[in-house]
């Protein structure tokens, strides 16, 4: 196995039969619900996490009492007891928690949606809420508890030097990127572009009002080089929640169902959280490879068949990288699938993070991007794509993550 | 650039991660003896970096330190502007070594300007003590 994960094979023989992959077409996403995106909420994550659940509910067309499960992060400051003392949600009979940070966005669908195929539970919220802009900034030491005061070894051979925080060691994976594939930085504002041009149409985006060109963001001020200003997501205070049902209940509901077709996840060998400096190659991301491969394999989808895709944008260069290992281009062909913006932007060929995403709408840690991929299906985005069949989400990267594939 | 530290402020110690896990204990004990100890695994010579309780590619659990040469080159390497913790001066150098063994380690760089550091560029290992407690491997140009 060891060997084979140097050389990217994605050997099928070890894997379950398709034909028993349960989940597909067994659950969909019913209803979305989310709070205000902001800098400030005001007020504290259960009580934000409260009213997206609540929106969501009532985006389904479903009654507080039918919700009977809740997969929450990790990381999330809130959990099911409390929320459901609050909603008046009287009873669960499911209930999971998601690791890895924004690699838990559709990994939250994963046990959802498995969980429905399994029998254990019908209608599932699945959510995050987090005061991430007023309260703990994880560009900051002191914002990222759990991850900081992790008993990881590892973390004692990086931090004394002062390599802190995701967007620097996000940095250490996209200065290799550019330079092994030759990228210069207004090739990666490219992508800042057009996920702004997205925001421009999209009201509820943090950055709706405010346009943004390439010069902008190759002049704009220097966080960790190689990234600039532009190349990090919006820190965000807010909520998101999505529901998942039975695809028989589905049907009942007020929404026209995002069926989910896949849901995978993928880790791979010889990982560190965010700094999975070690492997031969740092140039690519192999637990998206592998969530991919699975992706494709229990969905029968190729790359080409899919119509919108919502990659996780932390930060710029993780879209091309995601092109690449998502098999949409071939590896560092990526950002010459983004140069210009024209085959990445609403009526290109892969309109890609249509609500203008982490970089532009708000980072909610993966879910407002499932939220989009869901009205897209649904065709209700403010950059819809026209009928929109298949509906990409990906999770957060560098750390164990997760896709899910929406169809309508 | 070196990295300038805040007197008042505490640099992250490596000692505040290692207290359930004492795999890179050797590493640091090394450090003090201005020696780069690595891990390869007994049994058949692979890296184990960072270090591990096992080897992942023939499962053995028999290791054995060795000391490197402290010669590398830069893999990759970024600025930080900002400084994510109260310690650090910026802006300052985060740098991936790659030693001439294989193995890659982060640190930082002592007397390379940024404009001229590059990846591929030679560098060295020298010892930088940065609190009465801690003392880091850092790298120079090499000559």
């Amino acid at each position: 196995m060891f060997d084979e994960y140097l050389a990217r094979r994605y050997r099928t023989t070890t894997r379950p039969k398709k034909e028993h992959y349960l989940v597909k077409d067994s659950a969909a996403i019913v209803g979305i619900g989310a709070t205000e995106f902001s800098k400030d909420s005001g007020r504290s994550e259960l009580q934000m996490v409260c009213e997206a659940v609540k929106a969501a509910v009532d985006d389904a067309g479903l009654q507080m009492e039918e919700i009977d499960g809740f997969v929450r992060f990790e990381m999330d400051y809130t959990d099911e007891m409390h929320i459901c003392s609050s909603l008046g949600i009287p009873k669960l009979t499911y209930f999971a928690e998601c690791g890895w940070g924004g690699g838990a966005s559709c990994s939250t669908i994963v046990h959802a949606a498995a969980a429905i195929a399994a029998g254990v539970a019908e209608c599932i919220v699945c959510y995050r809420g987090m005061n991430e802009a007023s309260g703990r900034r994880y560009g900051r030491i002191p914002g990222t508890p759990s991850i900081m005061t992790a008993p990881r070894d590892h973390f004692g051979s990086i931090l004394p030097f002062g390599h802190c925080t995701p967007p620097g060691w996000v940095a250490m994976f996209a200065s290799r990127y550019l330079h092994e594939f030759d990228a210069t930085a207004e090739d990666l504002a490219w992508v800042s572009v057009v996920c702004r041009e997205h925001a421009n149409r999209n009201p509820n985006a943090i950055f709706y009002d405010r346009p943004l060109t390439v010069q902008e963001c190759v002049e704009a001020r220097m966080i960790i080089e190689p990234l600039r200003l532009y190349d990090c997501c919006v820190d965000t205070d807010g909520a998101v929640a999505i529901i998942v049902a039975s695809a028989e209940k589905a049907k009942k509901l007020k929404q026209k169902p995002a069926y989910i077709v896949g849901a995978t996840q993928g880790n791979a060998t010889e990982g560190e959280l965010m700094t999975s400096y070690y492997r031969p190659v740092i140039s690519g991301l192999p637990e998206a490879w592998y969530t991919g491969q699975e992706l494709w394999r229990v969905t029968g989808a190729i790359p080409s068949d899919v119509n919108v895709a919502q990659f996780y944008d932390a930060f710029s260069p993780l879209i091309p990288m995601q092109l690449e290992e998502y098999g949409f281009c071939d590896r560092g062909k990526g950002m010459d699938f983004c140069r210009g913006g024209d085959r990445i932007r609403l009526g290109g060929e892969l309109p890609c993070n249509t609500s203008g995403s982490h970089l532009s709408e708000a980072y909610l840690h993966g879910m407002n991007l499932i939220a989009e991929a869901v009205r897209q299906i649904r065709g209700t985005s403010t950059a819809q794509v026209k009928n929109a069949e298949l509906s990409l989400v990906t999770g957060g990267l560098g750390i164990p993550t997760s896709a899910i594939l929406l169809r309508n | 650039m070196s990295v300038e530290y805040n007197a008042d402020q505490k640099i992250p110690h490596p000692a505040m991660w290692g207290v359930l896990y004492k795999s890179s204990t050797p590493f640091w004990d090394g450090v003090k003896e201005k020696r780069v100890m690595l891990q390869r695994c007994k049994s058949c010579g692979y890296w184990l970096n960072p270090p591990r309780p096992m080897c992942p590619k023939c499962r053995s659990q028999e290791s054995e330190w060795v000391a490197a040469k402290g010669t590398g080159k830069i893999y990759s390497w970024v600025t930080f502007n900002e400084s994510p913790h109260s310690a650090f001066k910026t802006p300052y150098e985060a740098v991936l070594v790659e030693l001439d063994e294989g193995p890659r380690i982060v640190s930082n760089v002592v007397g390379i300007n940024s404009d001229e550091l590059e990846i591929g560029m030679p560098v060295e290992v020298t010892f930088e003590d940065v609190a009465e407690d801690l003392t880091l491997p850092k790298f120079k140009k090499v000559g």
